[in-house]
């Protein structure tokens, strides 16, 4: 375990090196300067030459490039061109929704998704099995911000039980914060729930026709005992790779449900930095994001070990 | 913070005692499009900035009132000296930062002096230029020289880039402004909205409005949504224009229209053939069909306008008459310059929706004239790089936000490249001239002047349209900055 461990901890490293080059060098290439960018139609060369300056963006590209990924690696990630404040500071803001917003999306995509696809895989071809994929057909189908407008009308305009978005901060009780996180975390929870449900029926039904099973069942289990004990491990290692993907995925891919619940998330602060070529913003956010996959990732393979022991023993 | 919770508590009781009726709603939230970056209106342009702080928490020498017209500020009067070159401001007595530090005249001397020195970060630097010096005589009068008279220095000082700031608030100044206003700044929930409250050490009428909060929603639907479930009072500038209809027919609401500083221009790359030749700028000119354009682009909202002035301004010239709508006549001018078959080129549009949309309209229109364009959907930081610094386009549209801008076609490098020496010399005129009469004469010239060489296609001036809870007055309906003045805004129920 230890040997696997380390060698997944290696090609993390270097997977985070490469990105950073990938990301910084992208960065480059994107035409439009901040400081003319802040300074609008109106600005003095010179004022914007004494921005420019101020900035840091007369220096040359691998002198910035070694200063951000030096400040990376000892956590200061720099000073945000437009705000004027520690990047860190914003994505700690950011995050403070962001991340509660993705746990609580893919809590709701688990707690339905586990049962709905338990459910349909042991009733295959079943009334309910059919109506199972109907619907989960459907909530992959459906656009989620569609959705999500949907439910701002119902429930914030016309029963008024939600506001139609923002945030209120953490500071204003977990209830609220929560209440506020509610209707996007269902409409972000809606397809991926569907998703998940199909892939948890496909894979049970895989796994539920195996030989072991029968040898199981010959042995005496109920098909239940069976279930449990011997399929449902079985059939996770597919979900849980599933799993890994949504989560980076809600925790990047927000954008959307973001701007329509006008949610101060990771996602808009991405979209508006690039739109402001806040470019350190940028990078830095980007960086994070690909950290959090790789992360993610790592776990999902640690995950996969603790399901699966012959991938232990194998490398 | 527990002082503060314990008056809050008192004052609540005070309002129970009083009975339900005195307890009227003193807060207000406001919905605006974009957050400012930071909250520095002396070193950005972002219109958002001033949208929260001007006039709320800084104030300037002079100010805007709703109208546009320049009244005291935190100069209570002035004196100018014959020759029009020295200022004379007589500050307010006893005016407080927020700080609790008292604004004194070497304040002003301060924020003027870091506005035009050489390493500023002002976005209209162009507006103190003019400056030779300014001296602090006593703590309440400041003299301002200028290097040679200039009409509206005045004006100048009451933009929201020339407000006074407290030299010792400078180094935390954009995350935690510190300022003369109404209201002081109170917090700023990055991404979602800024807090102000009421200023109790206001040297001037105390606001009837305890607090404010401008939240940040710049989706449209999320917009629509957020009026509707009444978490918002107010709307300045409704991104979505097709609502606007719907919000009128219901009582609980109100809609303001009005007038921006904006003009609306379809600008032409002057330099870039063919466009060198008067001819076809004017057979541009008159291929377009402005009310078409408000309509279908803007739902009705906009004023035509015919040169680069605001019609609400008193030396308004109205020359939509020099470019009718006549494709006829547009192909005939195309053909006298040697396109009878037309041309092609590039239409380059900014993000806002009254150039994505008009965009679209304008395509149309002179398609049916010969000319067709390329269309490119371009960001504002490729905007600024292509159009506005890299002269490579042939047509865009863009609304010149900017109060009293017609100076910018006195400069040959500006991105529409109109150089034209008898209009230079006409502007290097009027900034040096005092004589209203005299003024108001040579602006309209120069709106003329521009108008008869078709610089641009002048569009529309961009209507301010904003929707607001129909209990709530004193939102200034007209924008002659971009200013939300909360200084005379109170529930009437």
């Amino acid at each position: 375990m230890l040997r696997y461990t380390v060698k997944r901890l290696g090609s993390l490293l270097a997977s985070l090196v490469v990105a950073s080059l990938v990301i910084f060098a992208c960065i480059e290439v994107v035409p439009g300067d901040p400081a003319s960018f802040m300074l609008g139609i109106n600005a003095q060369p010179d004022t914007v030459a004494a921005l420019r300056e101020e900035l840091g963006l007369n220096r040359a590209p691998h002198e910035r490039y070694f200063a951000w990924v030096g400040g990376l690696v000892t956590g200061d990630f720099g000073t945000s061109y437009t705000y004027r404040s520690p990047v860190s500071e914003i994505v700690v803001e950011r995050l403070a929704i962001s991340l509660p917003l993705a746990i609580y999306a893919l809590s709701l995509t688990i707690l339905v998704a586990f049962p709905v696809g338990i459910l349909a895989a042991t009733r295959r071809g079943s009334l309910t099995d059919i109506s199972v994929m109907a619907t989960t057909q459907l909530g992959v189908a459906i656009p989620n911000f569609w959705f999500a407008l949907l439910m701002v009308l119902i429930f914030a305009v016309k029963l008024r039980w939600f506001s139609a978005g923002g945030f209120p901060g953490w500071d204003a009780g977990f209830l609220a914060a929560v209440k506020a996180l509610t209707l996007p975390a269902i409409a972000l929870a809606l397809p991926q729930a569907s998703i998940l449900a199909r892939v948890m029926r496909s894979s049970l039904l895989d796994t539920l026709s195996e030989d072991y099973i029968r040898t199981a069942r010959a042995k005496g289990l109920t098909g239940r005992q069976a279930l449990r004990r011997h399929a449902l491990r079985n059939a996770l290692i597919p979900v849980l790779t599933i799993i890994g993907l949504q989560f980076s995925f809600l925790l990047a891919g927000a954008i959307i449900i973001e701007n329509v619940f006008f949610l101060p998330g990771l996602g808009r602060l991405v979209f508006q930095a690039i739109s402001q070529r806040d470019l350190i913003v940028v990078e830095s956010v980007v960086m994070l994001l690909v950290f959090a996959v790789i992360i993610v990732n790592f776990l999902v393979d640690l995950a996969y070990a603790w399901v699966d022991p012959r991938l232990r023993s194998r490398t | 913070m527990n002082s503060i919770r314990k008056s809050a508590a008192a004052f609540a009781l005070l309002a129970l005692a009083a009975g339900g009726a005195w307890a009227a709603k003193a807060d207000v939230t406001i919905g605006i499009q974009l957050e400012p970056p930071h909250l520095d209106p002396t070193s950005a342009a972002a219109g958002a900035i001033d949208q929260v702080l001007y006039s709320n928490v800084f104030e300037g020498l002079t100010r805007f009132g709703p109208d546009g017209s320049v009244g005291p500020g935190l100069a209570e009067s002035w004196e100018i000296s014959a020759d029009g070159t020295a200022y004379t401001f007589n500050l307010r007595p006893s005016v407080k930062f927020h700080d609790g530090t008292d604004l004194e005249a070497t304040d002003v001397v301060f924020s003027l002096d870091r506005a035009r020195s050489e390493d500023s970060q002002n976005a209209q630097k162009a507006l103190f230029s003019g400056i030779k010096s300014v001296e602090a005589i006593d703590p309440t009068t400041v003299v301002v020289t200028l290097n040679s008279p200039q009409g509206n220095f005045l004006f100048n000082m009451a933009w929201g880039d020339a407000v006074i700031v407290a030299p010792e608030s400078i180094d935390d100044i954009k995350n935690n402004p510190v300022g003369t206003g109404a209201f002081r700044f109170s917090e700023w929930k990055r991404g979602d909205s800024i807090t102000i409250v009421r200023n109790a050490d206001y040297w001037g009428a105390a606001p009837a409005l305890e607090q404010a909060t401008f939240k940040f929603i710049s989706e449209p639907t999320a917009a629509f949504s957020a009026m509707m479930a009444g978490d918002i009072d107010a709307f300045y500038s409704y991104p979505a224009p097709e609502n606007l209809v719907q919000f009128e027919a219901d009582p609980r609401f109100t809609v303001l229209a009005g007038n921006t500083e904006g003009e609306t221009i379809l600008a032409i790359n002057n330099k870039m053939e063919p466009f060198g030749d008067v001819r076809v700028r004017k057979a541009v000119s008159m291929a377009i069909d402005r009310q078409a354009i408000i309509d279908g682009a803007m739902f009705g909202y906009g004023t035509p306008i015919g040169t680069h002035f605001a019609p609400h301004h008193p030396d308004y010239v109205d020359l939509t008459g020099n470019a009718p709508h006549d494709p006829e006549a547009a192909k005939a001018l195309l053909a006298e310059a040697g396109y009878p078959d037309g041309f092609e080129t590039t239409l380059k549009l900014p993000p806002p929706s009254y150039a994505r949309r008009g965009g679209e309209i304008i395509a149309a229109q002179l398609r049916e004239v010969g000319i067709e364009t390329e269309i490119s959907n371009l960001e504002w930081a490729q905007w600024l790089e292509q159009v506005f610094r890299g002269y490579d386009y042939g047509l865009t549209i863009v609304s010149h936000t900017e109060p009293m801008d017609i100076g910018i076609y006195a400069r040959p490098k500006y991105y529409f490249q109109y150089d034209n020496p008898e209009f230079q010399e006409l502007i290097s005129a009027l900034s040096v001239e005092n004589d209203p009469a005299q003024r108001s004469a040579m602006l309209k010239d120069a709106q003329r002047t521009i108008s008869e060489d078709y610089v641009n296609g002048f569009l529309f001036q961009l209507a301010l349209t904003s929707v607001v809870d129909a209990r709530l007055s004193g939102i200034w309906p007209d924008a002659p900055t971009q200013a939300v003045d909360l200084t005379g805004v109170s529930w009437t129920e």
